[in-house]
């Protein structure tokens, strides 16, 4: 078990999502930067769609309540066992009683707790991703409790992973973020369409697990479409010009021209930018 | 040959959408019902999920087996495909239980003396249509419905409400809705209904699927707590009309 100290600013379970259910409008969820995420599970052997923890810009206090092994990947929020600093990209033994804690954040803003066998929250829907409505809460809380399987910690096969890991994950810098045409691309004008690649776009304070919502007015616009559907990373033209690329949490359908499409790279990139970080949209031509 | 010229388009790396002639219509919504029965009745492992609402279907697919040519030849030929209709051609209407009582329908004066129409006049065009589910969106088991008076298009409120209760009935522009959580809305609330729509622990967490229709039933403020108590202990069931 794992007990929440402190919850910090946005702490949720997620695993790779909630698939099969978005005819019911039920949002995908789901570990946001799935690099990352998938980074965190592979260092501990563990299945690829095992529950994390995912900490967002402030990091929670916790205590081990088991032994286990863990591994946190993604943004470095200077995390420290029983105030000992540790890296990113290691895997750690820890025994009952041992106190994770983060402190500054010092690149992206999304960082992946991982423990061996993932976090075992309760499965709504066939998933473990935290949505609030669907599971019993959306973030975690003071004093909640996680499952995780115990592990017995054994020093002759407490061996590192072979080879090491960059962890300067390069796309904390990148601005440059990979789209494909959106399914309205074409309904504007070739002028229009420069105009919405060539803008250099900064995040606003109005970015979630629900969508990131860029500054700049790029196009104005009048078009509306019957409502269809749309998927983490559908790129939206608001009629005052402004973008809104859906992240992980969106709802299932949407009624504004769909621009661009992010594809899961691009989505995890995104996920590490915080407000005023630029990007750039670049087409990703032919299929 | 289908009944409709499609059109089919890539979204993203692992996504199609679908699109018929763009106009709401029920001979659309049921021609994607045959298309979506004949594509579940395939159950071609490669077609992962899919997601239909008005006159759109995305379907998301395996990118790692198929390109999107693969599938998009695999549809076209279904679509085309006339042996294999297996889709019911019945439809289900549900009657849903709605208390229209003041206690719920905090927005029914406001909206009387805004389109100058009694309230009773209100509840009756409202309850008089049955209404096509033409798909779930905005929220988990939030239905699309078609089907409004004219008379009872109003626009949303200009600022949200932070909350709205679940189970309010509700009115937005041309459309009419039901929250089946409680949520933040901009829509006026007419009622309430005592029913879940929605429920996680199922594995089909809504008995309502998009092409069905369903019929405002109201009642009163006795019979709401009856039937909440009832749909509480288990002892509840919708009432549906299956129609050929």
């Amino acid at each position: 078990m794992i007990k929440v100290l402190h919850p910090g600013f946005y702490t949720s379970i997620q695993d790779m999502g909630r698939f099969g259910y978005r005819n019911f409008g039920v949002p995908t969820s789901g570990i946001m930067d799935s690099i990352s995420g998938g980074f965190a599970n592979a260092l501990l052997n563990n299945h690829k769609n095992d529950a994390v923890m995912e900490i967002t810009m402030i990091g929670p206090k916790l205590v081990f309540m088991a032994s286990t092994y863990f591994v946190i990947t993604g943004a470095e929020m200077s995390a420290e066992l029983n105030k000992n600093p540790i890296l990113n990209y290691k895997r750690y033994p820890v025994k009952n009683g041992d106190i994770l804690t983060f402190g500054n954040l010092k690149n992206g803003i999304r960082c992946y707790l991982a423990v061996s066998g993932g976090f075992q929250s309760e499965i709504i829907l066939k998933s473990r991703s935290f949505y609030a409505g669907i599971t019993s809460q959306g973030l975690l809380k003071k004093n909640d409790v996680i499952f995780f399987k115990h592990q017995v910690i054994n020093q002759t096969n407490d061996q590192q992973p072979k080879g090491t890991i960059n962890t300067k994950i390069p796309f904390y810098d990148a601005i440059i973020i990979e789209v494909f045409k959106g399914s309205e691309f074409e309904l504007f004008s070739s002028e229009e369409q420069k105009k919405l690649l060539s803008v250099i776009y900064t995040v606003s304070n109005d970015n979630n697990r629900m969508g990131y919502r860029m500054e700049e007015e790029a196009v104005k616009h009048t078009k509306s479409i019957i409502t269809s559907p749309v998927l983490p990373g559908t790129v939206q033209l608001l009629p005052s010009g402004k973008l809104i690329i859906l992240m992980k949490d969106a709802q299932t359908t949407g009624g504004y021209p769909r621009v661009f499409q992010l594809n899961e790279k691009s989505i995890a990139i995104l996920a590490q930018k915080r407000m005023g970080d630029k990007i750039k949209l670049k087409l990703i031509t032919g299929l | 040959m289908g009944n409709y010229q499609l059109t089919y388009k890539p979204f993203g790396e692992s996504a199609i959408l679908i699109e018929w002639p763009q106009i709401i219509s029920k001979e659309i919504l049921n021609d994607i019902r045959v298309f979506v029965a004949k594509i579940e009745y395939k159950n071609n492992e490669n077609i992962l999920e899919l997601n239909f609402i008005y006159c759109s279907l995305l379907i998301i697919y395996n990118s790692k087996n198929n390109c999107f040519n693969e599938i998009k030849n695999t549809l076209i030929s279904l679509y085309d495909n006339e042996m294999i209709v297996t889709v019911k051609s019945e439809k289900t209407l549900w009657h849903i239980p709605v208390c229209y009582d003041e206690k719920f329908g905090i927005d029914l004066i406001y909206l009387s003396s805004e389109k100058k129409i009694t309230v009773e006049k209100i509840i009756s065009l409202h309850r008089s249509v049955d209404y096509t589910v033409y798909g779930m969106g905005f929220l988990p088991g939030f239905l699309y419905l078609g089907g409004l008076s004219d008379k009872l298009n109003f626009p949303r409120r200009n600022s949200p409400r932070l909350i709205v209760p679940k189970g309010a009935v509700a009115i937005g522009g041309n459309h009419t809705g039901i929250y089946p959580q409680s949520s933040p809305g901009g829509w006026h609330i007419i009622g309430n209904t005592p029913i879940s729509l929605f429920d996680v622990k199922k594995e089909t967490p809504s008995v309502i699927t998009p092409g069905d229709e369903i019929r405002f039933k109201e009642i009163s403020k006795e019979e709401y707590e009856v039937i909440r108590i009832a749909q509480k202990q288990g002892s509840y069931e919708l009432k549906r009309v299956i129609n050929d």
